[in-house]
């Protein structure tokens, strides 16, 4: 099956979507403004934006279901909004919209033959695939049960392996864990990092800080405009350097010395070094890679550590920094 | 955004997405009932009025000359109802949609606009027609039984019951389905889209009633042949504003 779909990639590229100043209007109201990015085959990437960022415009844009005012955008080489491509990116698609939309008085198996018979699987497919999903989503034991009974999560998994039916290269999932009790978000975030590792290229959609920091590689940052993309750890770190407060604090066994002090001050990619007690903060850009620099400095120095804690500019404030903002980076 | 163009529609396509709905009008009791019942009462009922009426005053029942004015005029009630029943069934595959909030994924297939229009015109078109035949099936036999005494032959079947059954009740049918796929867009509530498509039966009420009254004469093959030819034009024209209403654009940014 994905060898069919390959075979409809005039060009094997790297970027399974590009995005060049993608514009979306309706009247006077802009929606998407000058959009440019770009997401690599495997990839997971998050787009983060508060509520009438235009998240959903964008991917309804991406999925063929809405034209584009300005701009251009390809999937997988295709070209978004000329008709003789639209056709052949939702075949390469899958979209778990914000609202489910089940067929409430069928089945879940009948709810997902009926979406594989639409993208042209065989017989054969639709039953291995309709029983590989709901398997992994632990609900093939509901099969036979109408969808319009399902809980929320229930619902949500079985959209989910509906937009799977067809094996896409690509899945769109706009904010899939909204609404969802902790544990059914859970079980969902849990699909979409199984999916990961099976190397799939995901769109999701989200404004749930912690969950694009857990699941995405990179992260675009959107309010009509995109303010920001990168890696959580890379924006993070954007916001550290521009006068955030991203830090590792070490807590010595004993009272923080000169020597200690003066080692720390001589490494390159430390910024301030505040001591109080035994307790010292250093500022650093990504505490992740300086920190075992830094504590050979300590240790070199005379000084018996006793833990080391990073601290300091999350996700949460890069994203309330920016969306704030309007702009930046 | 358009796409699909009425020559690219693919029929296997549009039949899966009719008989997903078929499958869905199984588990709807109001369909399944509006679809059986009103044929059969009308098929049992008239026929019943016809074998008791007539009697008052010790005469034998309605005569000959009467019953061949009266037999096709009641037949006419079959076209009534092809163009009453889609309404329901028609409100529910696209209201029905629009309110299970299943139109997005199902656009976000590799189907056209007129695939999907096509299918969703195809489940609302066909079951009515069925039963609006089937109907007017069992009234020409009930019909046939009751007033063969009187005519001294089988009234039913004929070729202006044919040409009634055959071209007036698909084209009624027809424009009810487009009326309200029209309707639909605009309402979010199954009940009012069938109030208002239910509408539909008024040109053929005043058909029926202008037969009856003489203003026109149904039984006259050119005035059939115009009558055929105005629902014709009036399908046609409909059918390109239910298409230009039945817009993926349309129905994600401009749908209530």
């Amino acid at each position: 099956m994905e060898r069919s779909y390959l075979n409809l990639i005039p060009h094997q590229r790297s970027n399974l979507i590009e995005t060049q100043n993608l514009t979306r209007k309706f009247g006077d109201l802009i929606a998407v403004d000058d959009l440019t990015l770009s997401v690599k085959e495997g990839e997971v990437f998050g787009f983060l934006g508060p509520n009438g960022a235009g998240k959903t415009t964008t991917v309804r844009m991406l999925c063929c279901l809405i034209s584009k005012t300005s701009g251009e955008a390809r999937i997988a080489g295709y070209d978004v909004g000329k008709d003789a491509d639209s056709l052949k990116i939702r075949k390469l698609i899958g979209l778990v919209p914000d609202n489910v939309g089940l067929y409430e008085d069928l089945s879940a198996y009948d709810n997902l033959d009926f979406y594989g018979k639409l993208y042209d699987c065989t017989e054969a497919q639709r039953k291995e695939n309709i029983q590989r999903f709901l398997t992994m989503l632990g609900l093939w034991e509901k099969r036979d049960v109408m969808a319009g009974t399902f809980s929320k999560g229930m619902k949500q998994k079985l959209a989910i392996a509906r937009a799977l039916i067809h094996e896409p290269k690509l899945l769109f999932m706009d904010e899939p864990t909204a609404n969802l009790d902790p544990e059914s978000a859970k079980t969902v975030r849990d699909f979409i990092l199984e999916l990961k590792k099976e190397k799939r290229t995901i769109f999701l959609n989200t404004h749930n800080l912690d969950e694009a920091q857990r699941i995405c590689d990179r992260i675009g940052i959107l309010s009509t405009k995109l303010i920001a993309t990168g890696t959580p750890q890379e924006l993070e770190g954007a916001l550290s350097s521009g006068g955030g407060t991203r830090a590792t604090v070490v807590l010595l066994q004993e009272q923080a010395t000169d020597a200690v002090l003066a080692g720390l001050r001589q490494l390159p990619t430390v910024g301030n070094v505040t001591a109080e007690g035994n307790k010292l903060a250093i500022a650093l850009n990504d505490p992740e890679k300086q920190n075992a620099a830094v504590i050979e400095a300590i240790i070199k120095a005379g000084g018996h550590i006793q833990s080391v804690t990073i601290v300091g500019a999350s996700l949460e404030d890069v994203y309330l920094k920016l969306v704030n903002e309007g702009g930046g980076s | 955004m358009k796409e699909g163009g009425v020559r690219n529609v693919r029929l296997a396509k549009s039949w899966i997405i009719a008989a997903k709905d078929f499958k869905t009008y199984r588990k709807k009791r109001n369909i399944i009932y509006s679809l059986a019942v009103v044929p059969l009462i009308v098929a049992v009922l008239i026929p019943a009025a016809v074998s008791y009426g007539g009697h008052k005053g010790g005469a034998n029942g309605i005569p000959a000359t009467e019953l061949v004015i009266l037999l096709p005029a009641f037949l006419f009630f079959y076209v009534i109802l092809a163009a009453y029943l889609p309404t329901p069934i028609a409100s529910y595959t696209i209201v029905g949609e629009k309110v299970e909030k299943s139109l997005e994924p199902l656009l976000a297939t590799p189907t056209t606009d007129s695939e999907i229009l096509l299918g969703k015109g195809i489940a609302a078109f066909i079951p009515p027609l069925a039963a609006v035949w089937g109907g007017a099936t069992v009234f020409m036999i009930l019909m046939d039984l009751t007033t063969h005494n009187t005519l001294g032959y089988y009234y039913f079947p004929n070729w202006s019951a044919a040409a009634l059954l055959f071209t007036l009740v698909p084209l009624a049918a027809l424009l009810s389905v487009q009326v309200n796929v029209i309707v639909s867009s605009r309402i979010n509530d199954v009940r009012t889209s069938q109030q208002i498509g239910a509408l539909t039966v008024l040109p053929l009420a005043g058909l029926y009633l202008a037969g009856e009254l003489g203003i026109i004469d149904l039984g006259s093959t050119s005035t059939f042949l115009i009558v055929i030819a105005a629902f014709l034009v009036v399908d046609v024209l409909l059918f390109f504003v239910s298409r230009a209403t039945f817009r993926r654009e349309e129905i994600l940014t401009k749908w209530k």
